[in-house]
């Protein structure tokens, strides 16, 4: 059924419809509406059979989420930024074990210094660790990407992470489709866990696994990934058998058929992108967007694939690797390998910075003469950091960078009074 | 009839009342580890140190829940020697269902398989938390407040060896005064490690009002059971503290284990109590004291307390009035006619036995 | 939103629970630790053993104590009994009249007090009597025969062990009736006199012959005349030691053998008078004191020359006989007796070494009669003629086996070398019996190595509640100074069984079930009630736990062989 809804609400609508049967949760900033949401739906009895449980930290969180899907109940969870890295161990460990937990990842910057908005640093944490990670690019695909996630953790026995954009999407009212629970029942099976804690049938789960047998665990789990890359798919095909709708997959290509230049992005922003390639088409053009859903597994051969005939590439990321670079563009660059076109990195919106079209037009204009330098950070105060740059080579205690930033911008305020 | 009930019976029992077994009481008045039924929780074949305390800790209170939930318990375990000793691959020691997550998220974990149990249905089946002092008192904290907070149907045993064992004998926020530990070496103006303020986890786990808390050690079986027992018939987040020799650690002979559990009680540096709600409801009387010298002098740990020509009295004294503080908080040395372990007066009159 | 269906998925997935492929290494199967055989961590490896408990081995009749306890402590007496009787045909007048040095070497002294095994061993041979309790034994008519002179402890056992090896037995007895010392040297206030004669025919029920009023004279024609084929030798010390005191009137002064046997056998009690002086720091002076005082003495006085703590008689019986009003005059010696009865008295003191020395004071007391107890002598008059006996300081001599220097005749009890207390005189008769035994068969008994000693630091106390020991009733003291009924009191079936389970087993597993229980490796396997424990030297790491908590001392650590 239509609903004009918050993006937080039509997820925690869509993860009840999943009939989870432990929902865990710490409040952090923007997932909150989420749990909320979930805890609102429990209380009310609207959501029968769930344990809500407050827990005392993420860690916590997690880790309840851990001991929970150990015992066969479906466990959902939900953080960001600083949550993430406090439950960073638990993250490793449910993916060790194996444990089909799926959670929500409202992105979110991460501190120091501390900042609440949008951006992708804190998944990007954490895509290494053997979770698979699914990113939204609107409320609709984020409401769809929960109930997916469930089949796609529990068919795989792997932990699932759908990433959905602080702010942006979590607290932006728009239309969704909330499907009815008979269709959500037919679409996602109970859950049947591969190893459970049952006395009827007692073993061991968490031994110490040392040299002699960690490398094959480990191969084992990347094999899974490769797995998922077929999985995701079908998944995401049974979905639009049963909603009638496309949601999820691994790649979603936008104009780029003839595309020269194709932007390669992930969550919200793609849709900020794709109404540029819109205006930028009808001046004839030939741009397109490639929307990644599925970062981990990375789709390194679809992505080759859609990239390869293209002039040029342009990773636009809200996310970046200090002393290196980007981090997506990174990924995409070793899909490219030999493919001969060049990949350029945009890092933008970190912090919450807004994407505006007019932004992104004028970037494209100078990408089109290739004359973009290989690392861009999209709409950076060139004077400021020029400043901050001066006073760091004038004194060796020049202070927090940040906090000199803002009193030089308050200084600039007071002089333009 | 369970333990609890039989206290006036096995009262009568003089002979070997304190054994493990007695082939004089009535099967069902004996401690759960005489039974040849007993679940053996921790099987043999595992990796603990000759005569560790931890591995007959962990059984002790186990194989009791086992045969109280008639073996329908599920175990969690922190990271640490409890964990390592006793399942590295390819080995498990473990007969019940069991799992290890991280170090400090143990009791969050516990918390977990409760509300799951509690979701499906599954009133009968238990959940353990265990973990060391370590894991416990330290790294552990945060999560265990959070479980007794939320009262959650959790029984968390402690089993104290008052240092990091595992990752080899660091001292912890549980490890005594002046013990030498690889962080707190017997050097210096303050030898070992120092007289804080101490950090008791049995009167924490008081403050936040839980149904049970009670304190053992693996010299008094009898008592160790009762209270597992107790908590058992509890639902709720109950606290149960372990002290346990580490022969490795403390630099003790590895036959002594049971016996420096015993003279740590008799000192009384380790009181036996219970407490239900907040409130202590009991406690356990010190049969024979005896001063805490003699409960420090078998351990290498304490030996730089007791060099030759120039014994610490100072420090020593120190940790007697620690001692002395724990009789008159815990009214330790209370003479007793209707305690399950003291028997002092017989009557000749009455006497009911099998 | 619709009630979720529980019963198809949780059915599906239970059995699929049983089914599922569980991660590789992560998780791990149940039992899979047993491939690690710890044992090989090794360097000294744990046994049960079998240590010998220090009243078994203080008991000079060899009774198995530690063995009988148990029983009892089971309730089951009557097996008790039949364990006693396998070395002690006598338990109801031992539990009174034997002095007990298996309690003295008890273990539990150093608990709290040592159990009171005589106590126990009275009581069940009181139950014995009451309920009739024959002792079994299953040996084969041996077609020998044996004669026993005397019927005292030591002859009387001697008979029964030779009876149970099958044996036929014989005993001649001078006096008219069985019971040696018992019955003649122990006052009735201690050994109550049918006590001595059940205990006595249940003896010869067992199959002997007993002939009253025959006093041997000459042994090689008794031995020939009745074809016997060994002879046991066992006539005790019935002659009173006397010393010579200057008295007018000998009539004044008896012995203390005499007046005691008077007590047992003549018509009238002896008459001994208001004032009674008694000489001698033995038992038997104190029994003789005693019996004054109930024989109506308003005085009586012990009179010794030496100090307390030379004194030979048991404290305990001094403890009574004090209660009983009997006085004690200390380092004195008599030197005459007057006619009137005045008895001067020389005062001693005490040298630098101990011995006592005459100081040349003197004292008077006035008596009725003075009785003589300075001890007793064989009467060796018919023995010095056997060829091949030595006699040494009034004593017969006898090699390790009990035999004299004559083939085929033995000896024992007090006309040996021995401390002369009935439970010796019993364990000569168990001993000589097994010997003879041996001897007929021309063979030499060999006995069993004995094990090693469960001394106190071989045991751990803590298990062993706090429980302090049963005192017996004693008859109040009036009571006590008119009548010679018993003294001390029996136990009754409560307090029997409790005094029994104090017994700390030493040295012997009673299934404690303490070294199954404490071992970390659970590497103990209990067999099941009564077939103890062994243990699993696969798993065990020798860490020695199971020693120092077995409360009785019955596992070791012995080196590993390298």
């Amino acid at each position: 059924m239509l609903e004009q809804i918050e993006g937080s609400s039509a997820v925690a609508k869509c993860i009840a419809l999943s009939r989870p049967e432990v929902i865990c949760a710490y409040p952090i900033s923007p997932q909150t509406h989420i749990v909320e949401g979930c805890g609102k739906l429990v209380k009310s009895g609207k959501l029968k059979n769930c344990e809500f449980i407050n827990v005392e930290s993420e860690f916590g969180a997690l880790s309840v989420a851990i001991g929970s899907s150990a015992t066969g109940a479906r466990t959902y969870t939900a953080t960001a930024s600083q949550g993430l890295l406090f439950m960073a161990e638990a993250v490793y460990n449910a993916s060790g074990l194996g444990l089909p937990i799926v959670m929500t990842v409202g992105n979110r910057a991460i501190g120091a210094p501390i900042n609440i908005w949008n951006d992708h640093t804190d998944s990007m944490s954490m895509r290494d660790a053997g979770w698979l990670q699914l990113f939204a690019e609107t409320n609709q695909e984020a409401a769809d990407l929960h109930i997916q996630a469930f089949k796609i953790a529990e068919r795989l026995s792997m932990p699932v992470m759908v990433c959905m954009d602080g702010f942006i999407l979590t607290h932006a009212y728009d239309r969704v489709d909330i499907p009815s629970q008979e269709k959500v029942d037919a679409y996602l099976p109970p859950f049947k866990p591969r190893q459970v804690l049952d006395p009827a049938n007692p073993y061991s789960i968490g031994a110490m696994v040392g040299p002699e047998a960690f490398m094959e665990v480990r191969y084992l789990a990347h094999e899974k990934q490769q797995r998922a890359l077929k999985i995701i798919p079908e998944i995401a095909k049974e979905f639009k058998d049963v909603f009638g709708r496309d949601s999820g997959g691994l790649i979603r290509n936008y104009k780029l058929e003839d595309a020269e230049t194709i932007v390669v992005t992930l969550g919200s922003v793609a849709g900020t992108i794709k109404d540029v390639v819109d205006k930028m088409r009808e001046q004839g053009k030939k741009i397109g967007v490639l929307s990644i859903c599925s970062f981990r597994p990375f789709p390194k051969l679809e992505i080759r694939n859609a990239l390869k005939n293209s002039k040029r590439t342009i990773v636009l990321e809200k996310s970046l690797a200090v002393g290196f670079g980007g981090v997506v563009a990174n990924n995409v660059m070793m899909s490219m390998q030999g493919t001969g076109v060049h990949v350029y990195t945009v890092v933008a919106g970190l912090g919450g910075r807004p994407i505006t079209q007019p932004s992104l037009e004028k970037m494209l204009e100078v990408a089109e003469k290739d004359k973009l330098d290989d690392l861009t950070f999209l709409d950076l105060e060139r004077d400021v950091v020029e400043r901050e740059l001066k006073r760091e080579h004038a004194s060796e205690k020049s202070g927090p960078i940040a906090e000199n930033i803002l009193r030089d911008i308050a200084g600039l305020e007071e002089a333009k009074r | 009839m369970n333990k609890l009930d039989n206290k006036q019976r096995v009262k009568f029992y003089q002979k070997g009342t304190f054994t493990v077994g007695n082939r004089l009481v009535d099967k069902k008045a004996r401690s759960v580890q005489a039974s040849m039924e007993r679940s053996n929780a921790i099987t043999s074949g595992h990796r603990a140190c000759q005569g560790c305390g931890e591995a007959l800790g962990a059984r002790y209170a186990i194989d009791t829940v086992m045969r109280v939930t008639n073996n329908k318990a599920i175990a969690c375990n922190a990271t640490g020697c409890l964990e390592v000793f006793t399942t590295p691959y390819p080995e498990t020691s473990w007969q019940l269902p069991w799992i290890h997550s991280l170090f400090g998220n143990t009791p969050a974990v516990a918390t977990g398989i409760a509300a799951a149990l509690r979701v499906k249905g599954k009133k009968d089946v238990r959940v353990i938390a265990q973990g060391g002092d370590g894991g416990t008192t330290d790294i552990g904290f945060g999560c265990l407040s959070g479980m007794f907070e939320r009262n959650d149907d959790v029984l968390y045993i402690c089993y104290d060896n008052e240092a990091y064992m595992n990752t080899g004998v660091q001292r912890s926020s549980a490890t005594p005064p002046t013990a030498r530990t690889a962080t707190t070496m017997p050097l210096g103006d303050a030898p070992g490690n120092v007289f804080g303020t101490g950090k008791s986890m049995p009167l924490i786990a008081m403050a936040h009002n839980i149904p049970y808390v009670a304190t053992a050690t693996v010299s008094n079986l009898h008592d160790l059971e009762t209270k597992v027992e107790k908590a058992m018939t509890f639902r709720g987040a109950r606290y149960i503290h372990i002290y346990v020799p580490c022969p490795l650690g403390w630099g003790h002979a590895s036959d002594i284990t049971i016996q420096l559990a015993r003279l740590v009680v008799d000192c009384a540096l380790f009181p036996l109590y219970e407490a239900e709600h907040g409130a202590i409801t009991g406690s356990t009387p010190i049969r024979k004291r005896v001063p805490v010298e003699e409960y420090l002098r078998p351990q290498r740990r304490f030996a730089h307390l007791f060099k030759k020509g120039a014994i610490d009295t100072l420090r020593i004294a120190k940790i007697q009035k620690m001692a002395d503080e724990n009789i008159k908080r815990f009214n330790l040395l209370r003479k007793e006619t209707e305690s399950f372990d003291g028997v002092t007066g017989i009557s000749l009159k009455e006497s009911k036995y099998t | 939103m619709e009630e979720k269906e529980k019963s198809t998925p949780e059915k599906d997935i239970e059995k699929e629970n049983k089914n599922i492929k569980k991660p590789f290494a992560i998780t791990l199967d149940v039992g899979s630790s047993l491939a690690n055989e710890t044992g090989s961590w090794r360097t000294e490896r744990p046994v049960y053993l079998d240590r010998l408990p220090p009243c078994n081995n203080a008991c000079p009749a060899g009774e198995n104590i530690q063995s009988w306890l148990y029983l009892a402590e089971e309730k089951d007496y009557q097996g008790a009994f039949q364990e006693i009787m396998k070395n002690n045909p006598m338990p109801a007048t031992h539990g009174r009249a034997c002095y007990h040095p298996c309690e003295t070497a008890c273990n539990r002294k150093d608990v709290d007090t040592a159990v009171n095994i005589h106590a126990v061993e009275r009581f069940i041979g009181d139950q014995a009597i009451e309920h009739g309790w024959v002792p079994k034994h299953d040996a084969k008519p041996s077609k020998k025969t044996v004669l026993i002179i005397g019927a005292g402890p030591s002859g009387l056992s001697a008979a029964y062990h030779l009876t149970r090896f099958g044996h036929k037995v014989t005993i001649y007895e001078a006096g008219p009736v069985a019971g040696g010392m018992m019955s003649f040297g122990i006052p009735a206030y201690r050994l109550p006199r049918n006590i001595i004669e059940a205990e006595v025919k249940r003896i010869l029920d067992t199959g002997i012959e007993l002939k009253l009023n025959h006093k041997v004279e000459n042994v090689e024609h008794e031995m020939k005349a009745g074809k016997f084929d060994a002879c046991f030798l066992a006539i005790g010390a019935h002659l009173a030691k006397r010393i010579h005191i200057p008295t007018p009137d000998t009539s004044k002064i008896l012995d203390a053998a005499g007046v005691l046997r008077e007590m047992e056998t003549g018509k009238n009690p002896p008459k001994l008078g208001r004032r009674v002086v008694v000489y001698g720091g033995g038992d038997t002076a104190v029994d003789v004191a005693r019996t004054a005082k109930r024989l109506g003495a308003e005085e009586t006085i012990i009179v010794y020359r030496s100090g307390p703590g030379q004194m030979k008689a048991h404290d305990f019986e001094v403890k009574e006989a004090l209660e009983e009003g009997v006085k004690l005059n200390w380092l004195s010696t008599i030197k005459e007796m007057d006619a009137s009865g005045s008895i001067k008295v020389e005062k001693m003191e005490l040298d630098a070494d101990g011995y006592p020395k005459p100081t040349g004071k003197f004292e008077t007391i006035e008596a009725d009669s003075m009785v003589l107890a300075l001890g007793q002598n064989v009467d060796t008059s018919f023995i010095k003629k056997i060829p091949g006996i030595k006699i040494a300081d009034n004593v017969v001599e006898v090699n390790s086996s009990m035999m004299t220097g004559y083939p085929g005749l033995f000896a024992g009890g007090d006309m040996v070398p021995s401390e002369r207390t009935i439970t010796v005189a019993v364990g000569h008769g168990k001993k000589a019996a097994r010997e003879i035994n041996a001897w007929l068969s021309g063979k030499s008994y060999k006995p069993l190595p004995k094990h090693e000693l469960a001394s106190f630091d071989k045991l751990n106390k803590w298990y062993y509640t706090d429980a302090p020991i049963t005192v017996q009733p004693q008859l109040n003291t009036i009571r006590r100074q008119t009548t010679f009924e018993e003294v001390l009191g029996g136990l009754d079936g409560s307090n029997a069984l409790y005094e029994a389970r104090r017994c700390l087993s030493c040295g012997n597993c009673f299934e404690c079930d303490n070294c199954y229980g404490v071992c970390p490796d659970n590497a103990v396997i209990k067999l099941g009630p009564g077939k103890r424990f062994k243990f699993n030297y696969d798993y065990c790491k020798g860490c020695g736990v199971c020693v120092k908590e077995c409360p009785c001392g019955a596992i070791k650590m012995v080196p590993e062989e390298i």
